[in-house]
């Protein structure tokens, strides 16, 4: 590949976006194996048992979409502040720590696996809670990460120039290096333990995550549609203030039933009632922008996936999480395949599509700034893969919703939510024929994940630069 | 976009965005400070460890329309009354257990985790240990040798064996005893709880 095109902050964003990559093939592969499981039990038992298999998936997904993340803001750096990074040495060492650090992690989850019931295994093995099992001292190296990055990006702009989109990005990083201290502790209490580790969960992926992406998406359109930037700074702050002004409230919808208040019922319920409000001022923005435009499109794959982004966000983190936010339908819903539906789509839509748009923006500079519009050579590559990963997900999602409802009904509603009437719902016929469908999308997005690897690896090639939209 | 709204510029959005976020979060630190302090162990929701000394059953409350825990009684955990110091350890060292041996990613706690095991948040006052007499030397062997004394209820999903020792083994059925007393708001919905001898 030849990188002298890219400025300094894009030379380091390539490494982050390839790393992003190969985690995302790990997350697909320890998904299907976890999706074997929930149909024939006894596959891998007692070597890779679902609790690993399930960690490493859900972990590569998080630490994926964190290079990926880590990659855009680099991408776009230097263009928005209109100067070079301050510390490419920096970004470098902040790439390979994080890196080698994941990689022993994940080695130590698979050949460790657990530990024993002292503080040492929190420290060294991990931390079994959910999202943020990386053991202690992987903690302590991912903040330093983000605060070198913190660093790197806040003084680039000041080095440079500022703009709205890159004052929401860094307060926006400040916070989201900060609540990940809020999971960095232990507690008996199991109440205070859920307590602060919402704070990370929640207040990273309905908060600072979408204010993120939100601000990647801004400087994307302008850079695949020619968006004005008034127009998309304008945006970005009505989806600030919609977006926290529900999300950071609507954390009380964990709160229903950990031991918490109960005011929290309603503050929760009424809240996140409102989080897909700025979902759909997003969509709304997109289809304005699109629409009101002579739209001429430079790069149709990361169009597509920004487009794939906004409607994915707007079904999977928005209608998806409507669908149980409300505490007398939580209380049915809470713990089912209902949540598994929601999660899949909604950092499906969220998140995993703006990566992808931006590993398409990456590579459209990698090779040689050309068009990748309908003339592009191969192109059925990009579409096949978008095809793919989408009807996964979606159908992953729709058979896990169709679980959830099973289980929500005979385990929770008729059985009494007891150990058997757990079991009798995952001994259920429509049950286990949805788990079997979950499998087989779930196959069609590893396929589709290889294919889009393919097509980054290849797309553009063979082109003639000078070929038209 | 009329530019010459002030509603639709980008002055008055910035403020919004600044205005809105600093309330919510203002708001959200005063909940957090009150909801710490009504979650702190050894309070009505949340109950302190030497709960494990104590009889934890479940009762309809026509106040709040929902199955409350309560607590009654001398019933010692292994026959043993514990101080609040030596239960304390105890919690503690099934809390370490339990994150060390990554149930979470089997099982849901307070219906948080995943999804291909059994929630624990009531297990211990849950139908399948039969009655009270046998439950708690069941839930050891259980965890001490899980394909043995498999519970899986005529499926083929079991626990693998995680090599507890028994002093884990005990901790963690001290830590599900507690857990089951925490006032849930009702959650999970309509549990059917283990016989329950009347007092």
């Amino acid at each position: 590949m030849a990188f002298a095109n890219l400025n300094l902050g894009q030379k380091v964003s390539v490494k982050y976006f390839i790393g992003a990559m190969v985690l995302f093939i790990a997350q697909m592969v320890f998904g299907l194996l976890a999706g074997i499981q929930f149909i024939q039990p006894e596959f891998l038992y007692q070597i890779l048992d679902f609790n690993v298999t399930r960690m490493v998936h859900i972990n590569a997904m998080i630490i994926w979409l964190l290079f990926g993340f880590l990659g855009s803001v680099y991408w776009l750096v230097e263009d928005e502040a209109g100067t070079s990074l301050v510390g490419y040495k920096l970004a470098n060492i902040g790439f390979w720590v994080l890196s080698i650090a994941v990689t022993i992690v994940v080695l130590v989850y698979l050949f460790v696996q657990v530990g024993s019931g002292t503080q040492a295994s929190l420290w060294l093995i991990n931390e079994g809670r959910e999202y943020i099992e990386a053991p202690r001292w992987a903690d302590i190296g991912i903040v330093l990460v983000m605060l070198a990055f913190f660093y790197n990006i806040a003084a680039t702009f000041m080095k440079g120039k500022w703009s709205g989109i890159s004052g929401v990005l860094v307060l926006d990083l400040l916070a989201l290096a900060g609540i990940y201290l809020a999971g960095m502790f232990y507690s008996p209490n199991i109440s205070m333990d859920q307590f602060w580790w919402w704070w990370v969960v929640h207040l990273w992926v309905e908060a600072t995550w979408e204010v993120l992406v939100a601000c990647i998406m801004a400087w994307g359109l302008m850079k695949t549609i020619n968006a004005r930037r008034e127009i998309v700074t304008t945006w970005l702050y009505v989806e600030v203030a919609l977006m926290f002004g529900s999300g950071i409230l609507g954390l009380g919808h964990h709160y229903f039933w950990i031991g918490t208040p109960e005011y929290w019922l309603t503050i929760g319920g009424f809240f996140s009632a409102l989080e897909p409000v700025p979902l759909v001022a997003m969509l709304v923005h997109a289809v304005y922008d699109t629409g009101t435009k002579n739209l001429k499109v430079s790069n149709h794959p990361a169009f597509a996936w920004f487009i794939a982004h906004v409607f994915g966000n707007f079904l999977g983190a928005g209608v998806w999480g409507f669908f149980q936010t409300l505490p007398q339908i939580n209380l049915y819903t809470h713990g089912t395949q209902w949540s598994a539906s929601h999660g899949h789509l909604a950092f499906f839509g969220a998140y995993v599509t703006i990566n992808v748009a931006m590993f398409y923006m990456a590579i459209q500079k990698i090779r040689g700034d050309q068009i990748f519009g309908s003339a592009l050579v191969n192109k059925y590559r990009w579409k096949t893969s978008l095809a793919l990963l989408n009807i996964g997900a979606m159908g992953m999602t729709i058979a896990l919703l169709v679980a959830g409802y099973q289980q929500a009904f005979i385990e929770r509603a008729v059985e009494g939510s007891t150990w058997s009437g757990f079991f009798e719902a995952q001994s259920n016929l429509t049950f286990i024929a949805s788990m079997n469908w979950r499998l087989l999308f779930g196959v069609l997005m590893t396929i589709g994940t290889f294919v889009l690897a393919w097509d980054l690896l290849t797309i553009g090639k063979t082109n003639d630069s000078k070929n038209a939209t | 976009m009329n530019r010459e709204n002030y509603w639709a510029s980008q002055t008055f959005w910035k403020k919004c965005a600044i205005w809105v976020t600093a309330v919510m979060f203002v708001i959200l630190i005063f909940l957090t400070f009150d909801s710490v302090s009504k979650i702190t162990a050894g309070t009505e929701r949340v109950p302190e460890y030497s709960v494990i000394n104590k009889k934890v059953f479940y009762k309809y409350s026509e106040a709040r329309d929902i199955l409350v825990p309560e607590i009654c009684c001398e019933a010692p955990l292994f026959g043993k009354k514990l101080s609040n110091d030596e239960a304390a350890d105890l919690i503690d060292l099934g809390k370490l257990t339990i994150q060390a041996k990554n149930c979470m990613n089997c099982h849901t706690l307070l219906g948080n985790g995943a999804y291909y095991a059994p929630d624990l948040t009531k297990a211990w006052l849950d139908q399948g240990w039969i009655n009270e007499s046998i439950r708690e030397n069941l839930m050891v062997d259980f965890l001490l040798d899980p394909e043995a004394n498999a519970r899986s209820f005529g499926t083929n999903r079991k626990m693998p064996n995680l090599g507890l020792t028994e002093d884990e083994a005990k901790a963690v059925v001290a830590y599900l005893k507690w857990m089951s007393a925490i006032d849930t708001n009702g959650f999970p919905a309509w549990f059917k709880p283990i016989y329950q001898e009347e007092e």
